[in-house]
């Protein structure tokens, strides 16, 4: 190689093409795979079916100024378990943010009305003690369970079983605690990912007694009167093929009782199979990326090629003369490309290994410099682990051996295509 | 360079008839007309003419980079006037050796890799290539300076490389294009006397210059004048 730093840019744009294309590449599968997972925790056999508030116009429409109601009702729950016959079980649930104390701690929770199903069905387990029991929704009584966070933040010395926790007026006894656990997909129309560490569990008989259905909030100086039976029922059905047909024969059955549409029904399966198009979709935006920024370094090796191929004119007069035939300096001069961009894959390879130290250095040194920037990211990047894949380091490779074969052969064409004669005189 | 030895007056080399025609701004130009004559072993010819008389078009047909409009070149025992590109590569590379009056080495690669250029279009690849090199190189009186550029060497030196490259394929016939051109007297002596051991030993020896001192160092001169041969002279 006659220009060292010539050829080093040209390796540097391959290199930057076939690293681009392993760190997307780990990205997008990262990132795909959370989603994934986040769905699968949802359960591929659930339909959730959300209370979701009306539009400021539709409440103006549907009621009074001082209250209005909407949501799914108590109704509407036993409707799905009557006119599903897939539907094996369903779980009502209720919820509202509510500051829990005990002793001097304090935190916001969410509290969440429940049935004993809920545990199960969600695929929480219990850490430690037991789940509310169908007994306690029965005699409507004050317990408890905590998920895991609120159980650290309330009892960070006291092991928190037997204990009371005051919500508003009324206190229960904790019976259990859940095991952490990951947020878990947005659903309901909602983008924010599903939060458990801030959940407070009570059966939801009990709910209705010491809550009630409405709730009074103050918004811009005015009360604001809600009245919302159930916000959530979440039906399982028995077979994975019922799953679509049932979630039509929800949304008819809802259809017909709800004037408005202050629901939606969520199918995990559904936005599992969204999220499977969604992927498709970022890896073929991928694939177009990557065939820029490596058609963009082919075109720079070509650029560099070229200008070797003039500058050694009369290299290849001589070694015509001396008996190299066209297709031999085709060889040399293909050679030479396909060293400077394999050289370019090898080390944008080498590089993209590096993709998930730099991403958790990345990660760390953000959190650590501006921490406010840091905290307002979505847990979807916060928590993004980059998962290589070896289909798209193996791809970027002989991508980038590609790219020098397509574009060395005009150079190396344009060089076995001289006349030896004019080659020969040439300055 | 396991061919047996050809007798001394035989051919080995010989064009036939031949004609070159150039399309120069609308006309024909005829820059060979009619041209036969026979290399025999062991010669040494220098052929003269002005510009424009056609050596250098002749020695771009007997150096098989270009091929005659009409005519037959037979070299090496086969007419070569008519093969394909690919042939003709083979054909330079097997029996001729080239030397320049630029000296035509390739800048990046030392005195012992230059000298081995033609052995690597060799088909099939002779052995004992760097030793071969090595004794060229020795012969050509290079040898400590076997990992030298060409940018380090005087036009001398470069040329003795030159024709230690012309060597290292065994050819039937040497080429030179002016190969004092760039020379100083004495370094132009020195190479002449080297080109005049080479014919010494045996090789056979096709030279163009413009010179007539260095043309007076050859066997054999033919004079070229529009084409055509207007002299051929045993020294």
């Amino acid at each position: 190689m006659l220009h060292k730093l010539r050829s080093a840019l040209a390796v540097l744009g391959i290199l930057i093409g076939v690293t681009a294309v392993i760190w997307l590449v780990a990205m997008g599968e990262g990132v795909s795979f959370q989603a994934q997972q986040q769905i699968k925790d949802l359960g591929a056999t659930s339909i959730i079916v959300r209370t979701i508030k009306p539009t400021e116009e539709a409440n103006r429409e549907a009621g009074g100024r001082t209250g209005i109601a909407y949501g799914l009702l108590r109704e509407d729950y036993d409707r799905i378990l009557t006119n599903v016959p897939a539907i094996r079980r369903a779980v009502p649930i209720r919820e509202i943010s509510r500051e829990v104390r005990h002793g001097e701690f304090s935190l916001d929770a969410q509290l969440i009305g429940c049935s004993s199903d809920y545990f199960e069905i969600n695929r929480l387990p219990i850490a430690r003690g037991r789940a509310i029991s169908d007994a306690n929704l029965k005699n409507i009584d004050n317990v408890a369970v905590l998920a895991h966070e609120v159980a650290v933040r309330l009892f960070p010395i006291d092991d928190p079983l037997g204990r009371t926790i005051q919500i508003g007026t009324d206190f229960y006894v904790v019976v259990g605690v859940a095991v952490q656990r990951t947020s878990a997909a947005a659903i309901g129309g909602s983008f924010a990912a599903r939060q458990y560490d801030r959940d407070v569990y009570i059966p939801l008989s009990t709910f209705r007694a010491r809550i009630g259905d409405q709730v009074i909030t103050i918004r811009g100086g005015a009360f604001q009167n809600e009245t919302v039976e159930l916000d959530q029922v979440t039906a399982v059905v028995g077979d994975i093929a019922a799953v679509d047909s049932s979630a039509e024969i929800i949304r008819e059955l809802l259809g017909r009782y709800h004037k408005q549409t202050d629901y939606a029904v969520v199918v995990p399966k559904e936005l599992l199979e969204q999220a499977e198009a969604m992927r498709l979709m970022f890896s073929v935006l991928l694939l177009l990326i990557a065939g820029i920024s490596l058609l963009v370094g082919g075109i720079g090796i070509m650029n560099i090629m070229l200008a070797t191929v003039t500058e050694r004119t009369r290299e290849i007069g001589i070694r015509r003369a001396l008996g190299a035939t066209k297709g031999e300096i085709v060889q040399q001069f293909l050679w030479e490309t396909v060293v400077l961009s394999g050289t370019g894959g090898l080390l944008g390879v080498g590089i993209g290994f590096l993709c998930g130290p730099t991403v958790r250095v990345v990660r760390m040194g953000l959190a650590r410099l501006l921490p406010e920037v840091w905290t307002n990211l979505p847990p979807a990047i916060r928590d993004l682990e980059p998962r290589l894949a070896t289909w798209s380091i193996i791809a970027a490779f002989w991508i980038s051996v590609v790219v020098g074969i397509v574009f060395g052969i005009y150079p190396a064409r344009r060089a076995a295509n001289m006349d030896p004669i004019e080659a020969l005189r040439h300055e | 360079m396991n061919e047996p030895a050809l007798p001394e007056s035989a051919v080995v080399a010989s064009v036939r008839n031949v004609t070159k025609v150039y399309r120069l701004g609308g006309h024909d130009v005829r820059a060979l007309d009619g041209l036969s004559i026979d290399f025999r072993q062991g010669d040494f010819v220098a052929i003269m003419g002005s510009s424009g008389s056609g050596k250098s078009t002749l020695l771009n047909l007997l150096g098989c980079l270009d091929r005659p409009t009409t005519g037959q070149y037979f070299l090496g025992g086969h007419d070569v006037a008519a093969l394909d590109d690919e042939s003709l590569s083979r054909v330079r590379g097997r029996y001729l050796g080239f030397v320049f009056q630029s000296y035509n080495l390739i800048q990046q690669l030392s005195v012992v890799e230059n000298i081995a250029v033609p052995l690597a279009y060799q088909r099939p690849q002779p052995p004992g290539g760097h030793e071969l090199c090595l004794r060229l190189a020795t012969l050509v009186g290079l040898a400590g300076r076997l990992d030298h550029r060409p940018s380090q060497l005087s036009g001398g030196q470069q040329q003795r490389v030159a024709i230690a490259r012309a060597l290292v394929n065994n050819p039937h016939v040497i080429l030179a294009d002016e190969p004092t051109g760039n020379l100083d007297t004495a370094t132009s002596e020195e190479i002449m006397g080297l080109l005049d051991a080479l014919n010494a030993a045996g090789r056979t020896i096709v030279m163009v210059t413009h010179e007539s001192d260095i043309a007076a160092r050859a066997k054999r001169v033919i004079s070229l004048r529009d084409g055509r041969i207007a002299s051929d002279v045993k020294n």
